[in-house]
């Protein structure tokens, strides 16, 4: 066993924990800080992936900004008082958990079978590690148009969240 | 490593992520797990990139990860309008279109 592999299963095994803490804990707070651990351990996997700016990007964009927007409005509700209430009923859950199950499955079964497909691209193709210039440089020249379609999705949410709130501020007052 | 053992994660990373939006009555909860899922589809990207030799997959994880963003501010923006009108974030309470 070498140091990919145990780093993998570490990674994994700490990002599959903290998965199953975000769907099982009560309180939303304590939901949001298992995501911000699996978010980690998944940078961590992009690493080993050879992947370090989307690694970075990832720690920065994710477990940075993302999660502390999710933490804010966790705090500005001040969720921990409603959340106890209104679980779903067990025969529920259970046919969820089936559900889940049956879709993993699936899930698995094609992650081996397409796996199996790509195997002949793999060996020839070296395993080395991406660097920011080619992403750069394909983001810049291929996908340019996706690009800024990009920072047009990011301008109307941007708009729309200040609308959002801008009305509920006047109907206050 | 072997490419499999990165897709078998991913999938089951999307699977708790599914269950979760199942089993969970809490938006934010909810909102989460919908990030979860979108992760699980970023490290199959990143993994199957690799194993090809190609970049474009690093590059559509880079929009994924921008839509959600967008995602995330318009979403829980809603979520703390609807908190304000109804006092509740449970999915189950909030029924009706009209406020």
């Amino acid at each position: 066993m070498n140091a990919e592999q145990i780093l993998f299963i570490l990674f994994g095994a700490v990002s599959l924990i903290g998965a199953v803490s975000v769907i099982s804990f009560r309180h939303p707070i304590y939901s949001a800080l298992s995501l911000v651990v699996t978010f980690f351990a998944q940078a961590g996997l992009f690493v080993l992936l050879g992947a370090h700016f989307v690694a970075a990007v990832q720690v920065i964009v994710y477990a940075g900004a993302i999660m502390v927007l999710f933490l804010f409005v966790i705090m500005l509700l001040n969720l921990g008082t409603l959340s106890a209430k209104g679980p779903i009923g067990p025969k529920l859950k259970g046919f969820a958990v089936i559900l889940g199950i049956l879709l993993a499955i699936e899930g698995i079964y094609i992650a081996v079978n397409s796996a199996s497909d790509t195997a002949v691209a793999a060996a020839e193709s070296a395993t080395g590690t991406t660097t920011t210039y080619d992403i750069g440089k394909l983001l810049f020249s291929e996908y340019l148009l996706p690009f800024e379609v990009t920072s047009l999705i990011l301008l109307a949410a941007l708009i729309g969240v200040i609308v959002l709130v801008k009305r509920e501020s006047q109907e206050e007052n | 490593m072997a490419l499999e053992y990165y897709l078998v994660l991913s999938a089951l990373l999307f699977t708790i992520g599914v269950i979760g939006v199942l089993v969970r009555r809490n938006a934010i909860i909810i909102f989460m797990c919908i990030e979860l899922m979108l992760n699980a589809a970023n490290l199959a990207f990143v993994a199957i990139s690799r194993n090809l030799g190609e970049t474009t997959g690093q590059v559509f994880v880079f929009f994924v990860m921008a839509v959600a963003a967008a995602e995330v501010a318009i979403g829980l923006a809603i979520i703390v309008s609807v908190f304000k009108h109804r006092q509740t974030i449970n999915v189950d309470e909030i029924n009706a279109l009209k406020g």
